[in-house]
């Protein structure tokens, strides 16, 4: 089938490939765009570890055509990072045991920046709830919950600060 | 997973959808938020050979209210949920809608796309038989209107021609109290069973009723006997138990993952009871 020539502003960076359009964004990212940090699991929309920032909303990468992603805005793990080195939530997961063998962590992650700019102040149960779409098979929730919270509190800190 | 090879298009108007639709027949299929169709795509259990995505049809987004309310298609389950005067004049939405699949599915899944899929599963179907709405279908012989109540013909059909989109669903700003109850193995799964319930009352006595029930038949159920006999009751439980053995007239569950027969008609029973308390209480 036809290629289709796709532009994509990830991460700050345009970007352009070429994809057929049955093509999964997350296949995208990952193989033609070289950004592996966007895992794939379950490939069913259930567990969450492809989960990208589109358009100012998260996202199932698994689950957008690259056709559709033609013309969007995405942030990957890959973007959460600050020139001044890990985001509060990276330096959170590590502190709180947020991860053991990390393979939910990207998903988590995108995921948690998102939900914290939507809603800055969660109560666990609105962590929780907001963090829903995301399965992690080792930690047991807990510390991620925890992480999220701290990052959380912190962030309204440095805000309140500057 | 990867589906088979399809053309692409994103045409900007209604016309030019509806053109692709007539032009392609059976080979060509919208897609909305994709959340239900990519999976059977995945899976192969859709073959399409042209696909035609929605998502630039301004023409499908928006909602619109005053004494009835106009929802675009393409509204996302998320901009429903975000929507607070539309949470105001019909807060049943946001109580059902939250409570279907997870925050990034909510963020792409499409109210048009859960209304027109077909599958028994979806939890909007029965919420728009409670509300008695009515969804405007345009194809290349013009709009009608269809009634939700009268919509599901059995799974995955639909009284939805292959070249008609659905570009809006309407109904009229619903009184009373309300509820969607929902029973499900887990956060983000279809329910086992689910039920939709507006209640009107006035000096404690049900003046109308209205109930419908998700994933219990192979359509979505509208059951007019159960929400007739709660009417001029106090919604007391032998009016509870009298709407509840009406409604179990109305579905045909099938035995599946979810559960045999007998738990699921046990099942349906008490989140109806719940429903229904839950409606009057709100009244
Ligand atoms: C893991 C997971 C869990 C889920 N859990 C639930 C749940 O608990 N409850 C629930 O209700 N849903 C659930 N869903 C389904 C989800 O809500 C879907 O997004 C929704 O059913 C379909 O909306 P869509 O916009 O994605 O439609 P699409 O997948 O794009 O389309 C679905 C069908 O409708 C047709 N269609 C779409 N829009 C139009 C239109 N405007 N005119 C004509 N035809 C149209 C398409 O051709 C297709 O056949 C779940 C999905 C996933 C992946
Ligand atoms: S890989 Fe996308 S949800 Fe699991
Ligand atoms: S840390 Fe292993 S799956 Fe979450």
């Amino acid at each position: 089938m036809k290629k289709m020539h796709i532009e994509l502003t990830v991460n700050g960076q345009p970007m352009e490939t070429l994809a057929e359009p049955r093509e999964l964004l997350v296949h995208v990212l990952r193989e033609r765009l070289g950004l592996t940090g966007t895992h794939i699991g379950c490939e069913t929309s259930h567990c969450g570890v492809c989960t990208v920032d589109m358009n100012g909303k998260s996202v199932k990468s698994c689950t957008v055509f690259a056709a559709q992603a033609n013309g969007a805005t995405i942030t990957t793990i890959e973007g959460i990072a600050g020139a001044d080195g890990m985001h509060i939530l990276q330096s959170s997961f590590r502190e709180h045991h947020g991860l053991q063998c990390g393979y939910c962590t990207p998903g988590m992650i995108t995921r948690a920046w998102r939900l914290l700019q939507e809603n800055p102040s969660p109560t666990e149960e609105e962590v929780r709830f907001g963090m829903a779409g995301n399965l992690c098979r080792c930690t047991g929730y807990q510390n991620i919950v925890k992480a999220i919270l701290h990052a959380a509190s912190e962030m309204s800190a440095k805000e309140a600060a500057e | 997973m990867i589906p088979a090879a399809f053309e692409y298009h994103r045409p900007k108007a209604v016309a030019d959808a509806i053109s692709l639709l007539t032009q392609h027949g059976d080979d060509a299929r919208a897609m909305a938020g994709g959340h239900s169709l990519i999976p059977m795509m995945k899976l192969r259990m859709a073959h399409i050979g042209h696909l035609v995505d929605l998502q630039d049809i301004a023409d499908l987004k928006g909602v619109t209210i005053g004494a009835s309310i106009r929802i675009g298609a393409l509204t996302t389950q998320a901009e429903l949920i975000n929507n607070t005067a539309l949470t105001t004049a019909a807060p049943i939405l946001k109580e059902a809608a939250l409570q279907i699949a997870d925050p990034q599915i909510r963020n792409v899944g499409t109210v048009g796309g859960n209304v027109a899929n077909g599958d028994p599963g979806n939890d909007m179907p029965g919420l728009m038989q409670c509300l008695d709405a009515t969804y405007t279908l345009t194809g290349p012989r013009g709009s009608r209107d269809v009634r939700a109540r009268d919509f599901y013909q059995s799974a995955y059909f639909t009284s939805r021609k292959d070249d008609e989109l659905l570009v809006a669903i309407t109904f009229a700003k619903p009184v009373g109290g309300y509820a969607y109850e929902k029973q499900k193995r887990k956060i983000g799964d279809y329910a086992t069973a689910a039920a939709a319930v507006q209640i009107a009352a006035s000096g404690g006595r049900v003046t109308a009723a209205s109930i419908a029930m998700t994933n219990l038949s192979d359509t979505p159920v509208y059951s007019a006997a159960a929400g007739a006999a709660l009417v001029g009751t106090a919604c007391d439980a032998a009016a509870i138990k009298s709407a509840v053995t009406a409604m179990l007239l109305d579905i045909n569950p099938a035995s599946d993952n979810r559960g045999p027969v007998e738990f699921k008609r046990h099942l349906a029973g008490v989140i109806l009871g719940r429903a229904i308390a839950r409606a009057f209480s709100r009244a």
